[in-house]
């Protein structure tokens, strides 16, 4: 096997040698062209990307019949419209609310599940991934069904306590409430398995060791678990931080932003003003203005979660110049 | 020590049974109540005498069913494109070393965390002029910036996983760039592979924001299609019920047929479970 492989490495480095630049002219440019497809998919789609920045400099809309360039109008009308701190308000709370309980309870109930080992855990861990397979406006309509007051589990739930007629996403004071709880059954399973995975691959003689010195159980944990833990958390995080400042879907299926203004979030703003506002050019600025916030965020996270990835594990790489033909 | 060891064994599993409770008993209700008349949902609980009228009136009096196809459709092409032009597009990223790699990475990464609406309002314009809108070619491209960075992100940990000394020893014995593609690393990552692709099917089918607003009337998927059985004038609630359990049903499916590979698909690769 050994001396095959030689006579042929050699039989390699014996190439013609005016073949040599054609050939490595399409070794250099394989990785590309392997590429090439993905990307024109993924990227003609990104045009709009382009076009959404020209059109936030114009008065479109669907029902003019043609449409001016204003220049920053769009911008200076939302950036002195209340509206649209509020709607930066609203964005933040609902992510900061939502990502918040859903890592505090997925990490609790991580821990939990990875500590205890028997049956009903086993069984839990498949099925509590349940709720983050069901499509969010599904799951928001199944919240809608348990709340509603005429027909909902939850109020006679609340009955048995006195409490009648709450209002949950009706009412101005509990409707964040709702839809972050709502957001927290969606997206709590991810957080948890995401954490369960990373507290069964700990390693475990420095527990072990710590069992013998006599440590507290929060003192483990502070000092072992949590740091050993923290690649697997700022995932999570980056994961359940960015979509929850973009989150769409549960606030429209639940009540539309409403209601009034109370869960219009940026991306719920854009959506009225462009679609059922017909403003279409003013609608752009709101939700290039969210863009610019989570690419920030997402670029500085993911940098970091790449150089730890780094340290953590060797590559299996082709060098670059000893790539095969 | 032995009556606080109880003691704290109950309190956790007390607290675990609460979680899952919040999180499972929605799901039960949602069953519950699709098996329930309109009348009897107002004065029952959980005793009732089970009926099947609202999935009679769900399933065969309303275009359910087409909703539920263009959903197919529309999720099983999505991935389908994604897997063809994504899968090589991971090798390249997972195996060779050029220049601007870890920005194109980055790049395909963020079309996930581009906010969808941003995707959606410039591109309602353009699929308007090009004929796209309400199209199924329309939505398959445009669900592409859901399928497309999972599958290259996640196939691409399984490559990295596959030793070189593999690819090489192919090579000696003959096999081209592309046949060792083919007949030695393909069945290599196939577990990793089909569960990628189940996961980006779960991802696309779920998908709200897209379909609300690039299609119309002649392809409706079933997530939005299920948000008009809230609108009716007489709102029927066990039909409601009826229509987000079944939507809800493939999706549950296929999570537990990939549960060791989950982890790994949910965080792109970055945790391997």
């Amino acid at each position: 096997m050994n001396m095959i492989l030689k006579r042929k490495l050699n039989r390699e480095e014996e190439a013609p040698r005016e073949d040599l630049n054609t050939l490595a002219w399409i070794t250099r440019a394989r990785p590309y062209l392997i590429m090439l497809p993905s990307l024109l998919i993924t990227t003609g789609i990104l045009i709009p990307f382009a076009m959404a920045v020209y059109y936030s400099l114009t008065n479109y809309s669907f029902r003019l019949p043609q449409n001016s360039f204003v220049w920053f109008r769009n911008w200076i009308n939302m950036f002195t419209d209340p509206a649209f701190w509020h709607a930066v308000w609203v964005t933040l709370r609902y992510a900061f609310f939502a990502t918040g309980v859903e890592m505090l309870l997925g990490l609790g109930i991580a821990m939990l599940l990875g500590n205890t080992d028997n049956r009903f855990t086993k069984i839990l861990k498949v099925v509590l991934t349940f709720p983050l397979m069901v499509a969010p406006v599904i799951g928001t309509i199944i919240w809608q069904l348990m709340t509603n007051n005429a027909v909902g589990i939850l109020e006679k739930f609340l009955n048995l306590f006195g409490i009648y007629n709450f209002s949950w996403a009706a009412a101005h004071e509990t409707a964040m409430f709702t839809a972050v709880m709502i957001d927290v059954w969606v997206y709590c399973p991810f957080v948890i398995i995401l954490i369960l995975s990373g507290i069964q691959s700990l390693p475990k003689s420095p527990f072990e060791s710590a069992k013998i010195d006599g440590g507290s159980a929060w003192f483990n944990f502070r000092n072992l678990t949590l740091p050993m833990l923290k690649p697997c958390i700022y995932i999570a995080l980056l994961f359940r931080l960015m979509a929850s400042l973009q989150e769409f879907s549960i606030i429209f299926a639940l009540t539309k932003g409403g209601p009034g203004d109370t869960l219009m979030n940026l991306s719920v703003t854009a959506y009225n003003t462009g679609f059922a506002f017909q403003k279409f050019g003013a609608s752009l600025p709101y939700i290039l203005c969210l863009w610019v916030i989570i690419n920030i965020v997402a670029r500085q996270i993911v940098n970091r979660w790449m150089l730890s990835q780094k340290q953590a594990s060797g590559r299996n790489l082709i060098p670059e110049k000893g790539g095969k033909s | 020590m032995k009556k606080k060891k109880i003691f704290t064994s109950i309190c956790k599993n007390g607290l675990l049974l609460l979680y899952s409770l919040f999180a499972l008993f929605p799901l039960f209700w949602m069953i519950l109540i699709s098996f329930k008349s309109d009348a009897q949902m107002f004065n029952t609980t959980f005793i009732f005498s089970p009926t099947l009228e609202n999935y009679d009136a769900v399933l065969l009096r309303t275009n359910y069913f087409r909703y539920f196809k263009d959903s197919v459709i529309v999720s099983v092409c999505a991935v389908a494109v994604s897997v063809l032009a994504g899968v090589p597009a991971a090798y390249a990223l997972a195996r060779y070393n050029f220049k601007k790699k870890e920005d194109l990475a980055f790049q395909i990464l963020s079309f996930k965390f581009a906010p969808e609406i941003l995707v959606v309002l410039p591109l309602f314009m353009i699929y308007q002029k090009a004929g796209l809108y309400d199209t199924y070619t329309g939505l398959i491209w445009v669900y592409q910036l859901i399928t497309m960075p999972l599958l290259i992100w996640v196939i691409r940990g399984y490559f990295e996983d596959i030793s070189v000394e593999i690819e090489h020893a192919a090579q000696v014995d003959g096999y081209s760039w592309w046949q060792v593609f083919l007949k030695r690393l393909l069945p290599l990552i196939k577990p990793g592979l089909v569960s990628a692709s189940l996961l980006a099917f779960i991802f696309a089918w779920n998908n709200f924001t897209f379909p609300l607003q690039l299609s119309g009337t002649k392809v409706e998927t079933i997530t939005v299609a299920s948000l008009k059985y809230i609108a009716s004038d007489t709102v029927h609630y066990g039909q409601m019920a009826v229509a987000a359990a079944v939507s809800a049903l493939p999706a549950v499916i296929f999570a537990l047929l990939i549960q060791k590979h989950l982890v790994r698909g949910l965080s792109f690769g970055a945790v391997k479970g």
